[in-house]
């Protein structure tokens, strides 16, 4: 019998993912008295979320007084062109003020107001200045902080561990993980009352991303197979400034700070082209000349926001127009000007990760030069469908927060929305799965399920002369970049779905070289199993929402449609199909919609008025 | 452009060799990368670990022609044109497999270091800390935990004994972000002197030269907390000063 040989532990919780929503998710579960595990896939600290640049978004009103909970949440709601889960993007704007102050307590150095408080950045999308930060390396901050305080808090941490299956017991609830050791190949089995999914996004799915090798969309696809649901799966962010040169740095990302901080978009004309596309639903708060654009910085109050603050899916829309207009910069995207617009000595201080990233990559000094842009894979919207109030999925014994959950963020995300919706709902999903964990009784896994399961794993090794892993995820890559990308049409939809279908026979036939110890051949393909799960939810979702909206542009519905704008996508599995389901949005009370009240309506995209 | 001649080290803990790769030479490109399309083409099982690529998480950590580096952070043409790339896994961890080493010995340092204590929050529910305040435990914030100190540093590179009463140059910085934060009540002088081994360290400054964050871990964090620890523990008057002023500080004496 393999199982009795499988390496096993017993916990309350086992939260998979040690980014900030697992480590918050931790504490909180800790602190409710439950035995507690953390599972992750690279060494603790490592995760996505130490990557963060810009910061943390929250009504502190350190810096405007004017901000309010009921502020944060109107943006929130509109930079999701209405799209989001209101009681999600409730719960977010009125409880991360006290999470970003808890970071506080647990050690966090923020950077400063004149007055001794959490100094706050502007962000696109952002009414008022609200992003806590530190220099342009919040993540760190963020990361090691909740680090610091999970190991002193007494969390078990299983490092390098890939979790590969979800298990269910005898009455359908998850209560098992199977996964392996990296370092090793051997395998260890978690037994748990509440599994909390904090896995993090999926853009390792497209060929150019600002995320890293974990990005696979293992907790999305773990919670599709084991029978949850997924919402707005089609909802995938291009952030506007990727690095686009050198082509190995090709993606990377650049930080939004920079136009928070003073930084403009130019077209290889010199011209400053964003004042050309300001869509009608944001048009009464942006500024409509570079003078009132460049005032704003200073007097906020009788001025109003430089459009290159416009929510990320315009921005990265814009410059996708530019650069097929004939009008990008060499090497394919646009200029992004701070050089000459703020001193040396300033940039230096408020970016220096930038200034150090471009620097050493790409040889260029942003002190002096423009840096070159454009679009980047960097979020998933989209993801487990959960409870608002406890984070659970729809499979009893499962949580999920994070980047792996949907609703928050509706069809686009604000920047600094996600490290603060990673503690809000880090936190309360730790609560949720604890106490659920606490009251019940434990129960039993099928060993033959364990062996199942374990056997799937093993397969690319007993094939080493199948297909080159890379091979395949390079190819699926190129495929959902070209065909699933940053504007859409019918056709290339089908196309996807079609192609997808040949890369599943294609998986099937993966072969992995070499032994069990730390073999990065056999991780990938293992990792392609959820890379080609997440990528037929999005391209499932995608063509049948037949209309524009946040990260979800198609060129043959360029228009945003109030039916499509009342409906959700739910993605399941059913046998060995995905589908995908319509369901009405759930409806905000009225007063919460009374903040809505003259607000213009998102319309779709907006085409540049000289391309016109 | 030519090809680029690699020299890697493959092998695990019961040996290994030096494998020699050929591989067309590509614009722009920096070390990881060329390792990442060895991996895809022709070695496809090596082990070599990293995140973000852009030296931000300290994932990525080797010798490079000897010197201990960021992969992702080293451009093929800083390298000396025309001569083979040396890439080794870091000296002074166990070897898991190919580029991979077992840095579990950090993580366990780190766990023994005791948590933060902030003070009470002042009448208005804020803390109060300015600029100049935060600016001195910024620094050793932006650690990434590469530990490229921790493989340089003599005092555990070639004595893997030392490892049991010497935390090294990437926890003596964590020691003086603790000190040095403002709101923080805990003291864990004597804990670095009794089994940290803080005066094991002989101001070599090899940590520092390595460090990808340039923090000046020597003159920063080392040096200052040997001061501190040597007014403590020599000087009386300073020592009864210090009390007094800190008199919130509880004294840790016992790892964690
Ligand atoms: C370059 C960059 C800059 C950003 N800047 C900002 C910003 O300024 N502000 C902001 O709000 N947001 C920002 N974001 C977005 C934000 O950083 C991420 O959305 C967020 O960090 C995700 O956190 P998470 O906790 O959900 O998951 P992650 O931090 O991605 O962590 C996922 C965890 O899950 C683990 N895991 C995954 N699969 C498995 C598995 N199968 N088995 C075991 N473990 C697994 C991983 O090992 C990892 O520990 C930025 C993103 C990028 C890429
Ligand atoms: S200065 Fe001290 S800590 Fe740094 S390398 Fe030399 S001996 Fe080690
Ligand atoms: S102090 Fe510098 S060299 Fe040492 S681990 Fe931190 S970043 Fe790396
Ligand atoms: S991969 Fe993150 S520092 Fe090199």
């Amino acid at each position: 019998m393999v199982n009795a040989s499988i390496e096993t532990h017993e916990f309350d919780v086992v939260i998979i993912g040690a980014g900030g929503a697992g480590l918050r998710a931790a504490i909180e579960s800790i602190d409710s008295g439950a035995k507690t595990a953390i599972v992750c896939k690279s060494l603790l600290g490592k995760a996505h979320t130490v990557m963060a640049e810009g910061g943390i978004a929250a009504a502190l009103r350190n810096v405007w007084k004017e901000d309010s909970w009921q502020v944060h949440f109107r943006d929130t709601m509109r930079g999701g062109k209405m799209l989001n889960n209101w009681r999600m993007a409730q719960l977010h704007a009125q409880e991360a003020p006290d999470r970003v102050n808890e970071l506080e307590e647990w050690g966090a150095l923020f950077d400063r107001t004149k007055d001794g408080l959490i100094l706050q950045r502007d962000f696109g999308g952002h009414k008022y200045a609200r992003l806590a930060h530190v220099g342009d390396r919040t993540g760190l901050e963020l990361i090691r902080t909740l680090q610091q305080k999970a190991v002193t808090t007494g969390a078990e941490v299983f490092m390098e561990v890939k979790i590969v299956e979800l298990l269910h017991d005898e009455n359908g609830a998850v209560s098992g993980a199977l996964g392996f050791y990296r370092n090793n190949g051997s395998f260890v089995l978690f037994k748990a009352k509440s599994f909390i999914l904090a896995a993090g996004g999926i853009g390792k799915s497209w060929k150019f991303t600002s995320n890293s090798w974990e990005s696979t969309g293992d907790g999305h696809a773990l919670a599709l197979w084991a029978g949850a649901d997924l919402i707005d799966m089609e909802f995938v962010q291009f952030h506007p400034t990727g690095m686009v040169w050198p082509l190995s740095v090709k993606g990377l990302l650049v930080t939004e700070g920079v136009r928070g901080d003073g930084g403009i978009l130019k077209n290889s004309e010199g011209k400053r082209f964003m004042f050309e596309y300001i869509p009608q639903m944001f048009a009464a708060e942006t500024a409509d000349s570079e003078a009132e654009g460049d005032r704003w910085y200073e007097d906020k109050a009788n001025n109003r926001r430089p459009p290159e603050l416009l929510p990320r899916d315009e921005v990265a829309r814009s410059i996708n127009a530019e650069v097929k207009a004939g009008r990008g910069s060499p090497h394919g995207g646009v200029f992004l000007d701070i050089a000459s617009r703020r001193s040396p000595e300033y940039i230096r201080r408020r970016l220096p990760s930038m200034y150090h990233q471009f620097k050493e990559l790409a040889d260029v000094d942003i002190t002096v030069t423009p840096m070159e842009v454009g679009p980047t894979c960097h979020y998933a919207m989209g993801g487990v469908r959960v409870d608002p109030d406890t984070a659970k999925a729809t499979v009893e014994g499962l949580y999920a927060a994070g980047e792996v959950a949907g609703g928050m963020h509706g069809s686009n995300r604000l920047g600094g929305n996600s490290l603060s919706d990673l503690v809000v709902f880090g936190r309360r999903a730790g609560l949720a799965a604890a106490q659920s964990a606490l009251e019940k009784g434990s129960s039993k896994l099928s060993e033959s399920l364990v062996e199942d399961a374990l056997n799937r794993a093993l397969k690319p090794l007993n094939n080493p002369e199948g297909e080159n892993p890379y091979t395949i995820q390079h190819d699926l890559q190129e495929t959902m970049q070209a065909l699933v990308g940053i504007i859409r049409t019918e056709s290339e939809l089908v196309e996807a779905v079609e192609k997808l279908e040949e890369f599943k026979e294609r998986v099937k036939g993966v072969g992995a070289k070499g032994g069990v110890k730390f073999n990065a051949s056999w991780h990938t393909a293992l990792d392609l199993n959820s890379m080609l799960t997440v990528s037929e939810a999005c391209a499932k979702a995608a063509l049948m929402r037949k209309e524009s909206r946040g990260g979800h542009t198609r060129d043959d519905y360029p228009k945003a449609d109030p039916e499509f704008g009342k409906t959700n996508h739910v993605v399941r599995l059913q046998g060995n199909d995905i589908t995908v389901t319509p369901e009405p949005l759930p409806v905000m009370p009225d007063e919460l919609a009374s903040l809505f009240e003259g607000a213009a309506q998102p319309t779709g995209i907006t085409e540049s008025k000289e391309v016109k | 452009m030519a090809d680029l001649v690699v020299r890697l080290w493959r092998g695990d803990e019961n040996g290994g060799e030096f494998i020699e790769f050929k591989i067309p030479a590509q614009e722009g490109e920096v070390v990881l990368d060329v390792v990442h399309r060895i991996q895809a083409t022709l070695a496809p099982d090596l082990a070599v670990r990293w995140n973000c690529k852009a030296g931000k998480c300290g994932s990525c950590s080797a010798e490079i022609n000897g010197r201990p580096r960021l992969m992702c952070m080293t451009r093929v043409n800083q390298l000396p044109e025309g001569e083979p790339i040396v890439i080794t896994p870091l000296k002074t961890f166990p070897i898991i497999r190919d580029l991979v080493t077992d840095v579990s010995f950090n993580f366990e340092m780190l766990k023994k270091v005791p948590g933060f204590k902030p003070k009470p929050r002042e009448a208005d529910g804020t803390y109060r800390m300015y600029t100049e305040d935060v600016e001195r435990g910024q620094e050793f914030r932006k650690c990434i935990e590469c530990f490229l100190c921790q493989d340089v540093c003599h005092v555990i590179r070639d004595h893997e004994e030392n490892k049991e009463h010497y935390a090294g140059p990437r926890l003596f910085v964590r020691y003086a972000d603790l000190e040095m934060n403002p709101l923080d009540t805990n003291d864990r002088r004597q804990l670095l002197v009794e089994k940290m081994g803080l005066g094991y360290c002989n101001i070599t400054k090899c940590c520092t030269e390595v460090c990808p964050e340039h923090i000046h871990i020597t003159d920063n964090a080392i040096i200052p907390l040997k001061e501190r620890v040597v007014d403590d523990r020599y000087d009386p008057i300073a020592w009864l000063g210090k009390k007094i002023f800190r008199k919130s500080k509880k004294v840790e004496t016992d790892a964690k």
